[in-house]
């Protein structure tokens, strides 16, 4: 047997430990690696002290109420409040697969069928704004001239001009349709013409509408927050139908047992009651007051 | 007592002249055939290797000259037939942990020189820098064992993967045409390289185009026609007057 | 136009400024996209070293599934992990909606397909190569796979990089799953789509130069480390 065989021998026999401490090392690292990710999934940093989810419209959380009530919340409470924006028909989806502990949208029909199928305790009417027409700066349907919202919106059908409907099923798609009804338009038949579903949320419709020199509805406050205006103006305001109701419902812990009720109703309560309600009206944008409320 | 241990110390105590090879040696192939959707590619091999020298396989473009070679390593199994190293079954693991394989076209892993060797020392529970330094000075690659593998020269590729197939520490190397398309002094670094490691007394088999080179390397050969041995003839004879008409045609062809 | 200047303008200020908002959303995403990115490498890359190597019975369908995986809208995913999630769906006990613990899952979920893909083809490339070589050397299957990962780390980093780019660049899903919480799971995206619905453009052109700018830092990063590794 020739010496290298042999110092081949030796050495197999010498350093068996070697290569086993070599194969563990990247385990090691694999498993440094796991338990580090494990921790970053399970750590949610605002889930620390109590919280509670909130489904909500865009309309309000656009119009920056919440920036302004939910920190005096949680200076009153302790309570952290969690907003989930979405549009009023997806809120309240979301809320009936109990995801989440409070309602705050703006479709009563909805919200009171959405209690009366026992998702929800009790519905309480909170704050009001309106509804406005917007549109491109020459008005041409002469909106300007109108004297209600039905002429207003027979003007658009009659001279065919562009209106930008959310078409999503929100709590202010339905406000619009109830008033084309009301109008005598039935928009199944021109949609696609003159008449554009955008089936996005009120931002974006109003972005469209904007790009497209269309008109559109739009809550008041969303309207005065939103920054990319270019020339449209309101072109419709004022009139009683275009009230824009809200309301506010604890999501029924009978539905929902991890709903968190006391919690929960002690930010209706507090909502409803004089400290709320005092801050809803002392919310302005731009010397403007968004939201008057009107809890019983 | 285990078995691998019985043949490490048979080994120790064998005389330099009846070498390791001598642990697998010989090989028996009894009746070998394989075949692809009943197209024959090799029928009815018999083949008995005794010596542990050099044995290269020789014959035209699809003979099956790497089929034999891939089906003597146990990288493929027969039709039907039988390959006994040592009177063991070519698939035991026992058997193909002391044989080694280097491909045509060199493959080294993407780490660098020396981590190559020190892969397969750790895979077989070997790992040692003294080893891998000798094997690579063996390799004349010691110089260059920090570089990249990927970097290296084809010729050095090969030395490499020559020295790899070495620290899996083997009794018998095969090789399919190691030096095909290198240049002259490529390949006479890698035949310098199989010759001393032949000489270490591992048993060689290597399938090659290159007659001359078998003229150099081979102590015997194995003639493939048509997926069958025409002869199995020692080298100096067979480069004398083979015997098989096919033989005699293929070297009057090329010579 | 103006309001390129305006909010590269802006971009800058918040930059310059150390926004302790903007802060916080960038982190969130970083910390979402690169733990969602090392899981679904932890699980593709060996998914599709498996691909790759081995011979199944149902591995088309698998490949069939992994590619057409690929081309999920993340909005469509975000949707099938709210379901999951919600405390209507099977894994509602979990309380994870709306928390970044979502976000990984749907980005995981997103990624993974593509990393296994992507890793499938470089592995598969490689295997044909070294098959025999490892199989001459008796090396058992789970080492092969292991190798074979780490001979193609540096295309399997533009594998990663690829994964990571398509997690933090989504919106479809975060939003859904995340709900774009402030202070909670407010990431980049979700934020450029918050201001680009409240009209503020020029705040949404920032905050996506300063997406594109992270992008480029990481991508920078994962190059250097590739040339590093290569050299």
């Amino acid at each position: 047997m020739s010496r290298m065989q042999l110092s081949l021998l030796e050495a197999h026999r010498s350093e068996p430990q070697r290569s086993q401490e070599q194969r563990s090392e990247p385990q090691r690292r694999l498993l440094a690696t796991i338990s580090t990710t494990l921790a970053l999934l399970f750590s949610a940093p605002g889930l620390a002290g109590e919280s509670l989810l909130l489904q909500s419209t865009t309309s309000t959380a656009n119009s920056g109420l919440y920036e302004f009530l939910l920190p005096q919340y949680k200076q009153h409470s302790g309570v952290q409040v969690n907003v989930v924006a979405v549009g009023t028909g997806q809120a309240i989806r979301n809320a009936s697969n109990c995801d989440g502990d409070v309602l705050l949208v703006h479709a009563t029909a909805a919200e009171e069928k959405f209690v009366a199928e026992g998702f929800g305790v009790e519905r309480h009417d909170l704050m009001y704004n309106d509804f406005v027409v917007v549109g491109p700066q020459m008005d041409p349907a002469g909106l300007l001239a109108a004297d209600n919202v039905t002429q207003a919106l027979t003007r658009i059908a009659e001279s065919k001009a562009i209106f930008a409907s959310r078409g999503d099923n929100s709590g202010t798609h339905k406000k619009e349709l109830q008033l084309w009804q009301a109008a005598s338009v039935n928009t199944e038949v021109v949609s696609g013409s003159w008449y554009r579903e955008t089936g996005a949320g009120m931002g974006a419709t109003l972005n469209t509408a904007v790009g497209m020199g269309a008109y559109t509805l739009t809550d008041r406050a969303t309207w005065l927050n939103f920054k990319n205006r270019q020339h449209h103006r309101i072109v419709f305001e004022g009139d009683q139908t275009l009230f824009n109701q809200y309301g506010v419902i604890l999501v029924n812990p009978a539905k929902c047992p991890r709903v968190k009720s006391a919690t929960g109703q002690a930010f209706i309560d507090w909502l409803t009651g004089t400290p709320g309600q005092q801050l809803i009206a002392s919310y302005t944008l731009n010397g403007k007051q968004l939201f008057y409320p009107n809890a019983n | 007592m285990s078995d691998a241990t019985a043949i490490e110390q048979s080994r120790i105590i064998d005389h330099p002249m009846h070498n390791r090879a001598q642990s697998l040696l010989p090989l028996k192939v009894s009746s070998l055939s394989y075949s692809i959707r009943q197209r024959a590619l090799l029928h009815n091999i018999d083949l008995e290797l005794t010596i542990s020298g050099i044995t290269a396989i020789l014959g035209h473009n699809g003979a099956g000259k790497s089929l034999l070679l891939r089906l003597l390593h146990g990288l493929i199994a027969p039709t039907s037939g039988t390959v006994l190293w040592h009177d063991r079954a070519v698939a035991e693991l026992e058997v193909r942990k002391k044989q080694a394989m280097v491909f045509q076209k060199p493959f080294v892993l993407r780490r660098s020189v020396a981590a190559n060797i020190d892969y397969v020392l750790a895979l077989r529970h070997a790992a040692s820098r003294d080893t891998r330094d000798k094997l690579l000075r063996d390799a004349n690659l010691l110089d260059k064992a920090k570089q990249s593998a990927t970097s290296l020269s084809g010729g050095e590729q090969q030395r490499l993967a020559i020295a790899r197939a070495l620290a899996t520490d083997p009794s018998v190397i095969f090789l399919d045409e190691p030096t095909a398309s290198m240049d002259p002094a490529a390949t006479a670094a890698i035949e310098q390289q199989l010759q001393s490691v032949n000489r270490q007394g591992i048993k060689i088999i290597l399938v090659t185009h290159d007659i001359a080179q078998a003229r150099r390397l081979a102590d015997d050969i194995v003639f493939l026609h048509q997926g069958a041995i025409a002869e199995h003839t020692p080298a100096e004879e067979f480069f004398a007057r083979a015997h098989s008409t096919a033989a005699q045609h293929y070297l009057d062809g090329q010579l | 136009m103006q309001t390129f200047q305006q909010s590269f303008a802006h971009a800058w200020h918040l930059v310059v400024t150390g926004d302790a908002t903007l802060l916080e959303i960038v982190l969130l995403s970083l910390r979402v996209s690169v733990t969602a990115t090392l899981i679904a490498c932890a699980l593709g890359l060996p998914l599709g070293a498996l691909l790759a190597t081995q011979n199944f019975r149902g591995k088309w369908l698998v490949n069939l599934l992994v590619n057409t995986l690929m081309g999920m809208p993340p909005v469509v995913l975000g949707l099938i992990v709210y379901m999951m999630l919600s405390n209507a769906g099977p894994l509602g006990w979990l309380q994870w909606l709306y928390t970044p613990g979502a976000m990984i899952l749907a980005q995981t979920v997103l990624i993974m397909p593509i990393v296994a893909a992507l890793s499938r083809q470089v592995i598969d490339d490689r295997w044909s190569e070294c098959r025999e070589q490892f199989q001459s050397l008796c090396i058992p299957w789970h080492r092969c796979v292991f190798t074979l990962l780490r001979d193609c780390q540096t295309s399997l980093f533009t594998v990663g990089a690829a994964g990571f780019a398509r997690a933090i660049s989504e919106v479809g899903a975060v939003i859904v799953v995340g709900g774009n919480i402030n202070h909670l799971t407010r990431v980049m995206t979700t934020a450029i789509a918050l201001e680009t619905s409240k009209g503020d453009l020029a705040l949404a052109l920032a905050l996506g130069s300063i997406l594109m700018t992270i992008a480029l830092i990481v991508n920078a990063v994962v190059l250097g480390t590739r040339q590093r590794l290569q050299s």
